[in-house]
């Protein structure tokens, strides 16, 4: 049995007294439900997987990328599940459980718009209302995927205090609960916050490195070497490693964005980049003990990623533990290079990624003898959200890998 | 039930406690001073100073917006104890914070040097929204070797073991959450205010309510009902934020915060008398 409150010194649950009958609830609801399959939840859940989501995904041999790295790389296909990521694995696992536990409504954070919109899907599946809590900023920078929520009828709530990223809304979204706690659940979008849920949400995840595991036998006839994914909060990071964590030889290599540097300024409160797990030392945010990235006081830092899914100043408490136990690698990769990883893989792959998995083949570029002969990347979602952004920074940039834009002067000269 | 008499022994019958919360250093370090001292001087019985944190789960917008004000003018940790030392009050005053902040301040040492550092400059007890009773111990046993008093917040939400959990905690007052959700001014009254004192009727420990207090006939209504303190911020707080957004002079604020503050405190003497009266004793 995995652990489910504490992991090691990190997790337990550092919230609001007004939370603590709902989070007891909530625990009790997934032990019976999510760990015993009480009424068949965890059937039903695989199910809805299987004929709403779209799974199993498939593990796809990158002919590409393995004859360029001379190393067998095999792609997680996260982004063929429903919704175009990981995300919606957790979503419709919440989302069902609440319905299992008897509330009307569901409340939800995002912060690129990935796990918003994955709710926002679910809860029309299972007819359930739903609001979403997202930051100024990243409604700003995540048009798309705000369409994509309220055309599913989830109300988007912008969060303006701070700088208006996931942090906040987070905050928000708590303070929602904390109101509307007897008649609705928060389905958390990440590994993070008070026990149950990063122990929850990596269940719900583990599906991702179940089949994987599976998959990379079938087709490599071994377990690999490695297994890629980048972290931010860190759920498709979990859900990726959880079924290889006893492969005691099996690397397990988690890519945080480096941001423009790693260099933090305190007199600001910005860190510039979201390596947690690199540079953050162990606070309490968000209900769990974890690491973070804070000041020499504690407060906060604002945190950096060119990709807003990552951009994050905690990372689950799981990933703590299993960075200090020395299991699982922290590396990052900067904004720079996950841009020209995100230009890579489309044109030589023809998989258009989200800028939070760019982050992985960043690594593998500028790393390729570290994930050995056979390696499984996880891409954790497309990149169709992420087209606006990454054609403004390219923009600014002077990248090895680029993407000529000139047709569209030439076509406005016609 | 109590490490530092100050602080229960703020609480009387007759006399109900007047407990204001304002954010240290909104807006800035001086003006913060002399509004907490004119608290002091409306009649405060305890007053609870915030240390702001940059995550206030707890708070409405209200408090954030305070906390954002007081982070912005340099208020830290540090400059919170020099603040605390240099304030002339001479009620107990009570911490309000969030437990990363007590946390990060000893480093590897857990929450012990801060609590000690509280204790020094004249700290009495704390009141910590984000550390519940299950991750309390550490803390809890900081403030026995001081002798402050931990203060636990009773939600509405609260039943059962988790009512006898605390009780074996509490020490100073219990903080009884007056509504579900964050602080905040109100206009009404909650029916859970009463619902959660008789829950806790039988407790020695003073039952202080707050959360969306506003004003002398809410704290009437209160202590009628049965509290032996009220706690106001919100309503404190919008003064000290329309004195900063109009520019007014900082001893303007102050008076008019005073005469808040006495308001507050008449009702709670009021809500005392109208108790008293309306008893009939329960052998007769």
């Amino acid at each position: 049995m995995s652990e489910t409150v504490k992991f090691g010194q990190y997790g337990g649950q550092y919230v609001p007294e007004v939370l603590m009958p709902a989070i007891e609830e909530l625990t009790d609801a997934y032990e019976r439900y999510v760990l015993d399959n009480e009424d068949g939840f965890m059937d039903e859940f695989r199910q809805r997987l299987r004929d709403f989501g779209g799974r199993p995904t498939p593990l796809q041999y990158a002919d590409q990328l393995s004859e360029a790295y001379d190393t067998a790389v095999y792609l997680k296909r996260e982004d063929l599940l429903h919704g175009g990521a990981h995300k919606l694995n957790n979503a419709l696992g919440q989302v069902l459980l609440a319905k299992y536990m008897g509330k009307e409504r569901i409340i939800a954070e995002t912060g690129a718009g990935q796990h918003g919109t994955a709710t926002a899907m679910a809860a029309a599946h299972l007819d359930m209302p739903c609001e979403i809590y997202m930051g100024r900023t990243d409604i700003n920078r995540q048009r798309p995927n705000v369409f994509r929520m309220r055309l599913n009828g989830a109300e988007v709530n912008p969060v303006t205090v701070g700088r208006g990223t996931l942090k906040e809304a987070i905050s928000e979204t708590m303070r929602d609960w904390a109101t509307t706690v007897e008649t609705t659940h928060y389905v958390i979008g990440s590994i993070v916050g008070p026990a149950p849920f990063p122990a929850m949400v990596r269940d719900f995840q583990s599906v991702i490195s179940e089949e994987a595991r599976e998959q990379i036998r079938d087709h490599a006839g071994r377990l690999p070497d490695s297994v890629v994914a980048c972290a931010g909060g860190g759920s498709n990071t979990m859900g990726s490693f959880a079924e290889f964590v006893d492969d005691a030889d099996v690397d397990l290599l988690a890519v945080e964005a480096g941001g423009s540097s790693l260099t933090v300024n305190e007199q600001e409160g910005v860190a510039p980049n979201s390596a947690t797990l690199s540079t953050g030392d162990e606070g309490v945010l968000h209900g769990a003990r974890t690491k973070l990235l804070q000041d020499s006081d504690g407060q906060i830092m604002e945190s950096h990623s060119v990709s807003a899914g990552l951009d994050y100043a905690g990372v689950g408490p799981e990933l703590a533990h299993l960075v200090d136990e020395g299991r699982v690698t922290p590396a990052n990769v900067d904004d720079d290079a996950a841009l020209e990883a995100f230009h890579r893989l489309s044109q030589e792959e023809g998989i258009i990624p989200a800028l939070e998995t760019a982050h992985a083949f960043g690594y593998l570029h500028e790393n390729p003898d570290a994930v050995g002969d056979v390696t499984v990347i996880n891409v954790s979602g497309r990149g169709d959200k992420d087209l606006e952004t990454v054609i403004e920074e390219t923009e600014q940039r002077d990248l090895d890998v680029d993407v000529d834009m000139s047709v569209f002067e030439a076509a406005e000269g016609m | 039930m109590a490490n530092n008499p100050d602080l229960a022994g703020a609480f009387e019958r007759d006399d109900p406690a007047f407990v204001p919360y304002l954010a240290a250093g909104d807006p800035d370090y001086e003006a913060s001073l002399e509004y907490v001292e004119a608290l002091a001087r409306g009649g405060a019985d305890v007053i609870e100073l915030g240390l702001p944190f940059s995550e206030p789960i707890a708070e409405g917008k209200t408090i954030q917006d305070a906390i954002v004000r007081a982070l912005d003018a340099g208020m830290t940790p540090d400059r919170y104890f020099e603040f605390v030392a240099e304030l002339d009050v001479d009620v107990p005053l009570v911490c309000m914070t969030y437990y990363n902040l007590i946390y990060q301040y000893g480093q590897e040492e857990g929450p012990r040097p801060f609590v000690e550092k509280a204790a020094d400059v004249g700290i009495t007890g704390f009141v910590v929204p984000d550390l519940p009773a299950e991750e309390a111990d550490p803390l809890r046993e900081a403030c026995d070797e001081f002798d402050l008093d931990l203060v636990f917040i009773v939600a509405p939400t609260t039943r059962g073991d988790r009512l006898d959990r605390m009780r074996e905690q509490v020490s100073g007052y219990v903080y009884v959450q007056a509504r579900l959700g964050t602080t905040g001014a109100r206009d009404d009254v909650s029916d859970q205010t009463d619902e959660s004192l008789a829950r806790i009727d039988d407790w020695d420990v003073p039952k202080a309510v707050g959360f969306g207090i506003k004003e002398g006939d809410h704290a009437a209504r209160i202590v009628r009902a049965g509290a032996d303190g009220i706690i106001v911020g919100s309503a404190l707080v919008d003064i000290v934020a329309e004195g900063y957004e109009n520019d007014e002079p900082v001893s303007a604020v102050a008076d008019r915060l005073e005469a808040k503050a006495r308001d507050l405190k008449e009702g709670a003497l009021r809500g005392a008398q109208q108790r008293a009266e309306s008893v009939v004793p329960e052998d007769q």
